[in-house]
């Protein structure tokens, strides 16, 4: 009963601290089913604009799962279903007659595993310009596969090598080329699932200093299971657990105060 | 409690019994493949000594006088008939001039009125030409006539052996390569029948096949794969085409006969109507192949399409068919391999019959290899047998090319990720 209280309590406030924020996106009592399981209960969240958030939780919590119904990702697996309203600039992005393909071009998302097809470098940047017909000559395109490519900072790494296959780079490397890739299409939002989990450190701390720089231009939601990561880069943590978001609030808070005892559990490393 | 040693000591006695094992286990491997290759061989080496001799024929020089007379009459045997006489004056009995046109083959005069369809200027000239012997002939050059049996239980008689011993010692009888063999039709003279026609006919017939089958096969697939929903019918279709892929070939056989035949009214012994038999009968391989061949694409791939927003169809042209292609192709080559050796289908459809014509389109009547094979394997003479085994050699030899461009297709485009 205490600890049902206290939620309500910690979500008001939370809400208070970002009201100031503009939300980007925004999911009101959002439940996800994967065939009869529920997997997501009744999640709502607003994403501050121009921010970092991160979702953290133990495995199976669900975060991904929510992340992925950002950008309708869930449609493609057989059994999924989505109930709830999930807004993206105030609009239903699950109503009818939205678009999916526009949704992700506008919502782009970069996964665990780095992905690149096995084309070349500058095939795999190319790519999402090409079939959203973005660019009218090769000039065009070339500036938007370089300034990815510089963006994501990889650019340097691969300039003379742009014809290499991107499955030859290394792990970092290609997880740099997802989020370059992810970037081409100027998307207002970012996903990331675990974008480090398969990396070393050094190449996570590359990752990091791009999602610091490249929060400047787009609004980044990103899932994590390292506590440290969602310290650094993030402005706003969301905690999850079985499903339910627990606790959302500005990181430092979520961290140094929190108010739910499961948050506290977690941070503090006693479940998870 | 059991004291240390004794659990290593038995460990130890145990490991030489499991080492034991191992071996005859290998043992057991290696006798099976063994015996496998053994079999394969037995079999090669057995077709490859029989269908040898097949790819030489016995020739005979004459020299022919095209005379106007003879081609008015189109009696273009009577020319092969008087010179003959002409190379042996002595025999003038009937009976034994009847032996003695016997030993040049009873089509030559064919080839005599080809010759001149070609090039008419030739009436009227003498020339010097080496002719098909007949089948006889030709068995006793390649010795498979016993001499030493009684003259009344062989095929020669003496007289004929001492015509050919002495044409042999003069150089104007010898084996030469069989090049009708591979230009010819079918024929009723072992000396005379060449598989020309019947590889025609299994080509039209497989690229009627692969026509249909390859599209249709790799567009089912892909819908199956990648757009249709799981639902109970899709578990339906994939369960019927499972078992489509189990039924004996003869039943589609009876099914394009009932269907293509006596219902659509399309013509018999065609390749058009055997190569439909054959797609219908490849269309589950290649669609279980292909399905294989999507499925091993990782799904990570399809992702990352999707979350750059790729359509479904962009995502599955631009990187799933590519990938899957090689493992496609793949299945689809060892489809037509099997569709090649396929006979029974085409018995029900009457590409079983007897045609010299060498087809020229999908609706001429035709044969296809296998089926020849099955023709020869039943004619009574004794040249058949051998040119059975050199049309199973060709058939084989398909086979075989067709299987190493799958494999190597497959390795030369299949793509690491």
């Amino acid at each position: 009963m205490d600890i049902t209280i206290h939620t309500e309590v910690s979500k008001k406030v939370a809400m208070n601290t970002m009201e100031r924020k503009t939300h980007k996106v925004t999911a009101h009592g959002v439940n996800v089913y994967y065939n009869d399981k529920k997997a997501l209960n009744n999640v709502t969240l607003n994403v501050p604009s121009g921010e970092v958030t991160a979702l953290i939780g133990p495995s199976g919590c669900g975060k991904s799962t929510f992340l992925r119904c950002l950008n309708r990702m869930n449609d493609v697996i057989d059994g999924c279903r989505v109930e709830g309203d999930i807004e993206l600039d105030g609009e239903d992005i699950y109503a009818k007659g939205v678009d999916v393909v526009h949704l992700r071009s506008r919502v782009g998302i970069v996964f665990q595993k780095p992905n690149p097809f096995p084309k070349s470098i500058y095939d795999n940047v190319a790519y999402g310009p090409k079939i959203h017909g973005l660019t009218s000559s090769r000039a065009e395109m070339d500036e938007i596969v370089m300034t990815s490519l510089e963006r994501a900072g990889l650019l340097n790494e691969v300039r003379d090598r742009l014809d290499a296959p991107g499955t030859s780079l290394s792990g970092g490397q290609q997880q740099r080329l997802c989020i370059a890739r992810a970037i081409a299409v100027q998307p207002e939002v970012i996903l990331m699932d675990e974008p480090c989990s398969a990396l070393d450190p050094i190449a996570t701390a590359c990752i990091e200093e791009l999602i610091e720089e490249l929060k400047t231009n787009y609004t980044i939601i990103m899932v994590t299971h390292s506590m440290q990561q969602a310290a650094r880069v993030s402005q706003f943590t969301a905690f999850f657990h079985m499903g339910e978001l627990v606790e959302y609030g500005e990181t430092t808070e979520i961290f140094t105060r929190p108010r739910d005892e499961r948050t506290k559990a977690y941070v503090t490393g006693r479940i998870g | 409690m059991i004291k240390p040693e004794t659990i290593s000591e038995r460990i130890e006695l145990g490991l030489a019994k499991r080492y034991r094992a191992e071996k005859r286990f290998r043992l057991y491997g290696i006798v099976a493949i063994g015996s496998a290759v053994t079999f394969l061989l037995v079999m090669l080496v057995a077709i490859g000594v029989r269908g040898a001799g097949a790819f030489k024929q016995t020739h005979i020089e004459l020299t022919v006088v095209l005379d106007e007379a003879h081609v008015k009459d189109n009696n273009w045997q009577g020319i092969i008939k008087s010179s003959l006489r002409k190379a042996f004056p002595d025999v003038k009995a009937r009976r034994e001039r009847r032996e003695l046109n016997g030993l040049v083959s009873s089509g030559a005069g064919f080839l005599l009125q080809d010759m001149v369809k070609v090039s008419p200027n030739l009436v009227g000239q003498t020339k010097t030409l080496w002719l098909p012997s007949s089948d006889d002939v030709d068995m006793v050059l390649k010795g498979s006539i016993d001499r030493s049996k009684s003259e009344g239980s062989r095929r020669v008689s003496n007289l004929e052996l001492k015509w050919i011993d002495g044409l042999v010692a003069e150089n104007k009888l010898r084996l030469q390569f069989n090049k009708r063999f591979f230009t010819g039709g079918d024929s009723r003279e072992p000396e005379m029948a060449g598989i020309l026609g019947a590889l025609m006919g299994s080509f039209y017939s497989l690229s009627v096949c692969f026509l249909l089958s390859f599209p249709i096969g790799i567009m089912a697939a892909i819908y199956l794969e990648e757009f249709a929903p799981k639902n109970r019918w899709t578990d339906l279709i994939e369960v019927n085409i499972n078992n489509l892929a189990a039924v004996p070939s003869i039943v589609f056989g009876l099914l394009g006969m009932a269907v293509f035949l006596n219902m659509f009214m399309l013509p018999r012994s065609a390749p058009l109507v055997g190569g439909m038999v054959l797609a219908l009968m490849t269309l589950p391989t290649i669609i279980i192949a292909a399905r294989a061949a999507l499925r091993a694409v990782p799904p990570s791939i399809r992702e990352a399409a999707f979350g750059i927003g790729a359509s479904r169809v962009q995502t599955v042209l631009h990187h799933v068919l590519p990938l899957a292609m090689p493992g496609m192709l793949t299945g689809t080559i060892i489809g037509m391999a099997q569709a090649l050796g396929e006979t029974a289908p085409l018995l029900m459809i009457g590409m079983v019959a007897f045609i010299v014509d060498i087809p020229t389109s999908v609706l001429d009547s035709a044969t296809a290899l296998p089926v020849q094979i099955y023709l020869w394997a039943d004619a009574p003479e004794r040249a058949f047998s051998e040119r059975t085994a050199a049309a199973i050699i060709v058939l084989l030899i398909f086979l075989v090319t067709m299987n190493l461009s799958a494999t190597i297709l497959r390795r030369t485009f299949e793509r690491r990720w």
